[in-house]
């Protein structure tokens, strides 16, 4: 009897042995299209925060990653499709995300802006410079917004669909200006400079970024910047039944918080700190 | 599994895009319908400074995606701080005039050659026929050409007519909330892209069936010669007695 068991673990054991020594290959999907979060470089490759924050994660959980770049609105489909195994894409946690995925610890915090144009009508947004929480300061936020409201009537304000930005544009100013919807951020961007937006609403790290580039010339951030409440955190996105990857990144991830790794990738592309604040 | 509430109230909010959808197909279609007569015309003459550049018109027009050509129209153009001062810019900044034109003048590439096809294809036995009877070139061109042209060009023309009507859902690349950009919203809010597609592929479907049936009611209408004679009791009696 004895030695039946041990005979089976030993059988177990010779199962499972190479399969763990095989090393594993998370695909993760990202934008690359959304600099500098992720972005084609000179030379065709991605790279961004997100690659970097990948790449040390993978090493951190031992395991091969290959990085896909993947339209934005596929993202979510395919990742339950299992064209890939997690979505790093500066994509925020909301509610109705966490209905059909999950996801990791968070690994940054959505900030977001408008841009204007520096010699348009809303150059003058009021409170810029200001940075408001929608959750824990959303009384003070909403104050600020009640000014802005009524400079937007009237206008167009470019939002990159199925983000953040819209979902804000939606609960706070809802009704007041004309939103439209682009596929990308460089192409709502595209727009305010040809005339045809009056402001956008983006992830600021994004927005600043864009605008150190020439044809941003003449644009410039405007407003308070907002982050927490619609915006939220950013996660790793992953399948609901992937449990075992969840916590892999889980745990990566509160490493690279805690080492400050977050916060020196955030540094080196954003020039500020969008760690997480726990 | 299959969430029917979901599928009615996706295919309610999915019906607000019909009507751009239809828009940007009629203006399309009629300008673009204009353009490309003058474009036949262009093509058949033996003048090479008519010739030639509606040839290479068509060639541009159909030798690039209409993906692109509506990017270079919305986002190109809008390039040249000279366009934006002209007085075309009140249109051009507008998505849906540029989604309309830039529709009308692919189609109108497509359809110059349906129409050359066409009048191609009148026999030229018929043309003598009306010259010797003294029409003028331009009376049989209008009681004896245009006429059978139009006809037989109509299958092919109604299936230009149809794959605007898809072509419309590109659109939505440049922010009109169409079928299609309404699809595309209403995904990323519920991220249930099977049930979404399939209500706006059937809604598409629908479109595209009146439109089939039209035209093939033009076509019963145009060929009296091609229905089958109204049965006698006589042929009856013939045909019955054949098949004994």
């Amino acid at each position: 009897m004895k030695a039946k068991a041990i005979l089976a673990a030993a059988i177990l054991a010779a199962a499972v042995v190479p399969a763990s020594a095989q090393e594993q290959v998370v695909r993760i999907a990202t934008e690359g299209s959304y600099a500098p979060w992720s972005f084609s470089g000179p030379n065709g490759t991605i790279q961004g925060f997100e690659i970097d924050l990948a790449n040390d994660l993978c090493a951190r959980m031992q395991v091969k990653c290959e990085i896909v770049p993947q339209s934005w609105d596929g993202l979510i489909p395919s990742l339950q499709a299992g064209k890939y195994d997690a979505i790093m894409a500066a994509m925020s946690v909301t509610p109705q995300r966490l209905e059909v995925i999950a996801f990791s610890a968070p690994y940054a915090a959505g900030i977001n802006s408008f841009a204007v144009v520096a010699d348009g009508p809303l150059s003058t947004l009021p409170g810029t410079g200001e940075t408001y929480s929608l959750g824990t300061q959303e009384a003070q936020a909403k104050a600020r917004l009640g000014e802005i409201g009524p400079l937007l009537k009237g206008k167009v304000v470019g939002v990159q669909g199925s983000t953040t930005a819209s979902a804000f544009m939606e609960t706070y100013l809802k009704g007041i200006a004309e939103v439209r919807e682009y596929k990308t951020t460089e192409e709502h961007n595209f727009d305010l400079m040809n005339g045809r937006l009056d402001a956008v609403v983006a992830n600021a790290t994004v927005l600043a970024a864009a605008l150190e580039k020439p044809d941003m010339q003449g644009a410039k951030l405007a407003g308070p910047i907002f982050s927490d409440g619609v915006f939220g955190v950013i996660g790793v996105g992953l399948r609901k039944d992937d449990a075992a990857l969840k916590t892999k990144f889980d745990e990566a991830i509160k490493a690279a918080v805690a080492d400050g790794t977050v916060k020196r990738f955030s540094e080196k592309w954003f020039k500020v700190d969008v760690s997480p604040r726990t | 599994m299959l969430d029917l509430t979901f599928l009615g109230e996706t295919f309610v909010t999915l019906i607000g895009g019909i009507p751009l959808t239809l828009q940007l197909t009629a203006l399309s279609v009629v300008s673009g319908g204009v353009l490309a007569f003058v474009l036949a015309l262009m093509r058949s003459s033996r003048n090479p400074f008519l010739d030639v550049p509606a040839r290479f018109y068509i060639f541009a027009f159909r030798g690039t995606p209409l993906l692109v050509q509506i990017f270079i129209i919305y986002y190109g153009l809008s390039q040249f701080p000279a366009l934006r001062q002209s007085v075309l810019w009140p249109f051009l900044r507008e998505a849906y005039w540029c989604a309309a034109i830039a529709l009308a003048l692919n189609t109108a590439a497509y359809s110059a050659e349906v129409i050359r096809g066409g009048l191609n294809a009148v026999p030229a036995g018929q043309i003598e026929a009306a010259r010797s009877f003294g029409m003028t070139r331009a009376l049989a061109f209008r009681r004896i050409i245009m006429p059978l042209a139009l006809r037989q060009m109509l299958p092919a023309y109604s299936n230009e007519i149809i794959l605007m009507v898809k072509a419309t859902a590109l659109a939505s690349t440049i922010t009109l909330m169409e079928i299609t950009g309404i699809a595309a919203k209403l995904i990323s809010q519920s991220y249930r892209p099977v049930e979404v597609f399939v209500c706006a592929g059937a809604i598409y479907l629908a479109l595209n069936f009146v439109i089939a049936r039209i035209f093939s009611k033009l076509q019963y209408a145009l060929t009296p010669e091609k229905r089958e004679a109204p049965a006698t009791a006589s042929g009856n009696r013939i045909e019955e007695a054949r098949h004994v």
